[in-house]
């Protein structure tokens, strides 16, 4: 029976020969994780549920990485509840601040711990972000979690496919992030919900890595279960050094069900921003140029990565941030930091005027780290912009990709990166 | 289990970041939760809600994060019930995990307005609007979860089925 890459990939979980969408599957997890806010609910259901041993102790994560550095008392505790069932248990992967340390959905796939192939279950909503690896990575509760921390398993609706498709060739300066928003202002914020979404197409084949996290990563804003992309040449070699374990590689059937498919011409996609409050109110940057803004965040599980960086200092260097302009940049990894550092890009945005912090998801959730007062406005590269996501219920958040926040930094307004200068993406 | 209450009407895409804000996640004590329950659109919401009321909303309720802190915090604030349009996916593994009761009955929710009373039967899926003396129909709950439910939640269902075997 002809079958989807993500009814494939259930199958082999469940066991089965074949699945087809809308069946319910009990499946077998290869990794399960958790972060400083959803470990310690599930750590609390797996304990009040008698549950004395995890599955496999080397198939757990837990990411200390939302509240962390820790801002108060409160959060600190959260962290230790994390830290106590990390030794009680022998986790394997533990990750916080420092060394090692990073965003959940930026450090494991850098970690080679999602390879193709792979079922993932993470209590976090942007867990389809392994997607990228051709892994069915999906975000679950922390009930879901505990469950799957003592059994090895998870439940799963088998969900339709809904495929994109993004032929030709990025203009310059247009990246993953645009493509995505994008493709979510065109399906919408439940476009995908309940649905696996397969990314393919020629400007999808040339397309790094980290531009697919970017698009995996976002999936969920269209109510997607999974953004899914192919294992080819750049997957393997991302995961070459990397991986610890071998790929198992999937594709989609020529004939598979696919319940619907969206055509984007890459080549008329331009550098966007998905305006307040929904991830789908997507406008071209220059219909909204000159809206001015207070601050600028550059970094998160979405375009917190090497490339992201790049780009963003290569608009930033030799250039001044506004004069009044907040630009908090936040590598995703200490691993990423490390590499901006030996590359001298740090050095660059901070000669630009912007203030360099640690690996954390601080400001995307409103957490710490560059909270908005009422009325305030800021363009980041994070992946939500509800109402109050970045702090007060009256301050606004508008997404976009690294290009036009650094571009936008400099001028103190929404800016098309292709305005300030002639210059083509690194 | 029959529940009684007042309705609370909200539209589309009401995402997790509205039903809890993150600066609250650090517990997850129901009753702390609850005060803070839908801050980001109704910071009163907390204030006018008496236990058993129960929430009608539009399209993709509980959109965003997987945060189960939200479905904890509507229990916690003393809502019995809510009645959408459609669920975010995450949202609604979560209400069955948590004890939020959900229904999927996207014609109740255009006739019904806030600050009607509402009578549920969960079993049979009846919702009887009391006000209007209208009756609707919600979506059935899938088998699969039904024996999840019957089963006494879901460790329970996940440790029988899968541990010692």
């Amino acid at each position: 029976m002809s079958m989807t890459l993500a009814e494939k990939i259930l199958a082999a979980h469940a066991g089965k020969e074949s699945v087809k969408a809308g069946e319910f599957v009990l499946a077998r997890v290869d990794f399960a994780f958790a972060n400083d806010i959803t470990a310690p609910v599930a750590i609390r259901v797996f304990e009040e549920a008698g549950a004395s041993k995890v599955f496999d102790p080397d198939r757990i994560g837990f990411i200390a990485d939302h509240f962390t550095p820790c801002k108060d008392i409160k959060t600190a505790a959260q962290v230790n509840i994390m830290r106590r069932f990390v030794q009680e248990y022998g986790i394997m992967h533990y990750y916080e601040v420092g060394a090692g340390g990073g965003v959940e959905h930026a450090l494991l796939p850098e970690l080679g711990l999602i390879v193709p192939g792979d079922l993932v279950v993470g209590a976090d909503s942007h867990t389809c972000t392994g997607g990228a690896l051709s892994a069915f990575a999906t975000g679950v509760g922390s009930t879901d979690l505990a469950a799957a921390m003592a059994t090895g398993k998870a439940w799963f609706k088998v969900p339709r496919t809904i495929r994109a498709v993004f032929e030709g060739k990025c203009p310059t300066w247009v990246g993953g992030k645009d493509l995505v928003l994008t493709l979510i202002g065109k399906i919408g914020v439940e476009g995908a919900r309940y649905m696996a979404i397969e990314l393919v197409g020629s400007a999808i084949e040339s397309l790094s890595m980290d531009g697919r996290f970017t698009m995996a990563n976002m999936a969920i804003e269209a109510g997607g279960k999974t953004g899914l992309f192919e294992t080819d040449e750049t997957t393997m070699k991302y995961l070459e050094d990397r991986a610890r374990k071998k790929p198992v590689v999937y594709k989609s059937d020529p004939d598979a069900a696919i319940e619907r498919v969206v055509t984007i011409d890459a080549y008329s996609v331009e550098p966007v921003v998905a305006l307040p409050h929904s991830p789908a109110n997507v406008k071209p940057a220059r219909e909204v140029k000159d809206l001015p803004i207070q601050q600028v965040v550059i970094g998160s599980c979405t375009n917190g990565r090497i490339e992201d960086l790049r780009e963003a200092a290569k608009l930033l260097k030799g250039r001044k941030v506004a004069k009044g302009i907040r630009v908090i940049v936040l590598p995703a990894t200490q691993e990423i930091y490390r590499e901006a550092l030996s590359e001298g890009i740090i050095g660059d945005m901070v000669d630009a005027g912007a203030t360099i912090g640690p690996p954390t998801c601080g400001p995307c959730l409103g957490g710490h780290m560059g909270v908005l007062d009422e009325g305030e406005k800021a363009v980041s590269t994070t992946n939500r912009n509800f109402v109050g996501r970045m702090g007060h219920p009256r301050s606004e958040v508008i997404l976009a990709g690294p290009a036009v926040a650094a571009a936008s930094a400099i001028t103190g307004a929404v800016t098309d990166p292709r305005d300030i200068t002639s210059e083509v993406t690194p | 289990m029959t529940v009684e209450g007042t309705v609370h009407k909200f539209n589309d895409d009401i995402d997790t970041d509205i039903i809890i804000p993150a600066p609250y996640l650090v517990t997850s004590d129901p009753a702390e939760l609850g005060a803070h329950a839908m801050e980001g659109i109704d910071p009163e919401f907390h204030n006018n809600v008496k236990p058993g009321d129960i929430i009608v909303a539009g399209r993709n309720f509980g959109c965003g994060s997987s945060r189960e802190h939200a479905p904890i915090a509507l229990v916690g604030a003393g809502v019995a019930c809510v009645i959408a349009k459609s669920f975010a996916r995450i949202f609604y593994r979560n209400a069955f995990n948590t004890g939020l009761l959900i229904l999927e009955a996207p014609e109740a929710v255009e006739d019904i307005e806030a600050g009607h009373r509402l009578k549920v039967e969960p079993s049979e899926g009846v919702i009887h609007n009391l006000t209007t003396d209208r009756v609707y129909h919600a979506e059935p709950v899938p088998p699969f979860m039904q024996v999840l439910l019957n089963s006494g939640g879901l460790m329970k269902f996940m440790m029988e089925r899968t541990l010692d075997g």
